[in-house]
């Protein structure tokens, strides 16, 4: 074309712009999805730090007492995150760890199957029921909304049908047993850094129980798996070619279709992730209780998307963050916990929630509004 | 005589009972615009899903670069070398330009089971396409959402370009622009053509197909009423051929009926 033209092309090829300079960096950090709910963990953290600072809420037991609640949502919310980035939504997830949990309970305990068996058996049945989802989805055409409705009744039925039938109860005890020298288990039941809070300890800098073992043992196993699938989800969606596929997925369906894009096993193996995430918070919360129930996850399903929500995913979908997905859940995880130590009723806990919710929301819109019409 | 890039020989193509295209014929050689124009229900979007492998013909042949073709599928079009923008574009307002660009064919490294996406070659290519449509990209990673309609078509045609189209099928690039934004993109088309391209701009408005065509084809009710070089037919004429044609004039005959009785 034109002299003009030749020349703004090869500023772009010499890498440097020099009119990206203007644009400063909290302008940049403004149109990125997980701002909000960093902007809103950090004012959480304000907020107990001065209403609950001397109250023990940041001791080394109260941190990793709210890290653990805050993670086991947050390995739901990532994987529900990461859906809802690809334009669909999976309301199954809270059943899914309740059937995950006698999955693992009912074999390991009625038929005599060695536990890791178990465990692996549970995953590949949430393989089964995520692939059944998305090409139910897929195939039909149907909102998300609508078939994994259906098969959260379904998947909870059956969860309490099929333990009753086979237990007579709705609880299936006696596992904490079985989880010594079991190949697999330690990796969801160990808590780690142990010799780390033992020497802190030692040197009187945490709090001891009488018998002088610190009250905090270690890192709980949630809080390992939770920053690994934050890092992993990440390192999905900002580096890889799937992640591109998920955005596009999300955004514009026909559009992906259109250039290439396998939508539909994006969509599928997308689904697939939020059952593989609901049981890994099923093993680690059954390993860790001992014993499984048929009402465990029960609603986890809804956490999971307000902290997706929270976290800047927009309902829409093609857009949000797994780092988004993560601060929702710490919110989350810090207030349930941290309203225990100040005077506030927790019964107000709820309320809050919804509140975060809705500015989330309105922020999120906001910000949406910003990446897309500023020019 | 150069061959013809494309040929399509009296193709019919039947829903049940409902003849939506009949008989239609078009030559394309390298280099060339030809116009697809008609109005709405004229058969268009069935040509351009015929075109793009979406739809086999029931009757006819599809020649390229002489040789007998059936595409099986969209992608089979694309190896083919057609290059299909509809008018949706397949764009994705909330992603990044370089994420749209490379939308499904997004260049890898790294090791086996560790490909990661390519970013920085991606954004450089992006940015180096868009400069050389003379768009004034600050950013490659910037949102499309925060482009013009004009910089998104030329985008979209940078991007079926880019990975080896032949022949440009434009589905009404200008029916949803400005005067400003429509010559920009009418521009490039002509700046696509001379570089080798045959494009085939489907509208329904001749004042923005008359300028750059080399020659024109008019749709109507399926059926194809002949192909025409720009030096054998005149705006006006091509205008009443559409079935827009007659309607306009009865509808100007009706108005000065109307202002007479008023007046």
């Amino acid at each position: 074309m034109s002299e003009k033209a030749k020349s703004i092309a090869s500023k772009k090829i010499s890498g440097q712009d020099e009119r990206l300079q203007k644009v400063s960096k909290l302008k940049l950090l403004l149109n990125r999805p997980e701002l909000g709910a960093l902007g809103g963990a950090i004012l959480v953290f304000i907020f107990f730090g001065i209403v609950a600072g001397d109250t023990g809420m940041f001791s080394a037991y109260g941190t990793l007492n709210f890290l653990d609640v805050s993670a086991n949502l947050g390995i739901i919310a990532i994987a529900a995150a990461m859906l809802m980035i690809g334009g669909e939504f999976d309301l199954s997830i809270g059943s899914m760890i309740g059937f995950a949990g006698i999955c693992i309970a009912i074999p390991a305990i009625y038929w005599g199957w060695p536990l890791w068996i178990s465990i692996v058996f549970a995953f590949a049945m949430a393989v089964l029921v995520g692939y059944f989802n998305g090409v139910l989805v897929v195939r039909t055409g149907l909102p998300s909304f609508i078939v994994t409705l259906a098969m959260l009744f379904i998947l909870r039925g059956a969860t309490l049908a099929i333990t009753r039938l086979i237990t007579g109860r709705t609880q299936v005890p006696g596992l904490r047993v079985l989880i010594e020298n079991d190949p697999i288990a330690w990796m969801f039941a160990t808590d780690t850094f142990k010799w780390l809070f033992t020497w802190l300890g030692s040197m009187n800098l945490i709090a001891l129980r009488t018998d002088g073992t610190p009250l905090a043992t270690g890192i709980p196993p949630s809080v390992i798996w939770f920053i690994a699938a934050t890092l992993f989800a990440t390192w999905i969606l900002m580096k890889t070619r799937y992640g591109n596929w998920i955005f596009a997925s999300g955004g514009d369906k026909n559009g992906a279709t259109n250039v290439g894009v396998p939508v539909g096993r994006v969509k599928i193996s997308l689904f697939i992730g939020t059952a593989v995430a609901a049981t890994i918070f099923a093993t680690i919360q059954v390993l860790d209780a001992g014993s499984a129930d048929t009402m465990r996850g029960n609603l986890k399903e809804l956490e999971a998307i307000a902290a997706a929500v929270v976290g800047g995913c927009l309902l829409t979908g093609g857009y949000g963050s797994a780092i988004g997905a993560a601060f929702g859940a710490l919110i989350f995880g810090t207030v349930s916990m941290g309203i225990f130590y100040t005077d506030v009723d927790t019964d107000w806990f709820k309320v809050f929630l919804g509140a975060m919710m809705l500015i989330a929301v309105v922020f999120n819109n906001y910000v949406r509004r910003r990446v897309t019409e500023s020019k | 005589m150069k061959e013809n890039l494309i040929e399509f020989n009296n193709i019919s193509k039947f829903f049940g009972k409902v003849i939506a295209l009949k008989d239609v014929t078009m030559k394309l050689k390298k280099g060339e615009i030809m116009c697809l124009l008609g109005d709405n229900g004229a058969g268009k979007s069935t040509l351009i899903k015929t075109l793009a492998g979406v739809y086999k013909p029931d009757e006819g042949e599809i020649l390229i670069e002489g040789k007998k073709t059936i595409f099986d599928s969209p992608k089979d079009a694309l190896d083919m070398g057609i290059g299909t923008v509809y008018q949706d574009l397949a764009l994705v307002s909330l992603m990044s330009i370089t994420r749209n660009f490379f939308m499904g064919r997004e260049p890898i490294k790294g090791i086996p089971f560790l490909k990661t996406f390519d970013i920085e070659k991606a954004n450089k290519i992006a940015a180096e396409r868009m400069g050389q449509i003379g768009i004034d990209v600050r950013d490659p990673s910037q949102a499309v959402g925060t482009m013009s309609g004009g910089e998104r078509q030329c985008l979209a045609i940078s991007r079926a370009i880019y990975f080896g189209a032949k022949v440009l099928v434009l589905d009404e690039p200008t029916s949803a622009l400005g005067v400003h934004q429509a010559s920009m993109v009418l521009k490039y088309v002509v700046k696509a053509a001379s570089e080798g391209l045959a494009v085939i701009l489907i509208t329904h408005n001749v004042h923005h197909a008359y300028p750059v065509g080399n020659s024109f084809t008019v749709l109507n009710r399926g059926r194809s009423l002949g192909t025409f070089k720009k030096e054998d037919i005149s705006r006006e004429e091509l205008l009443g051929m559409m079935a827009g044609g007659e309607e306009l004039d009865k509808l100007e005959v009706e108005l000065k009926e109307m202002n007479r009785l008023n007046s």
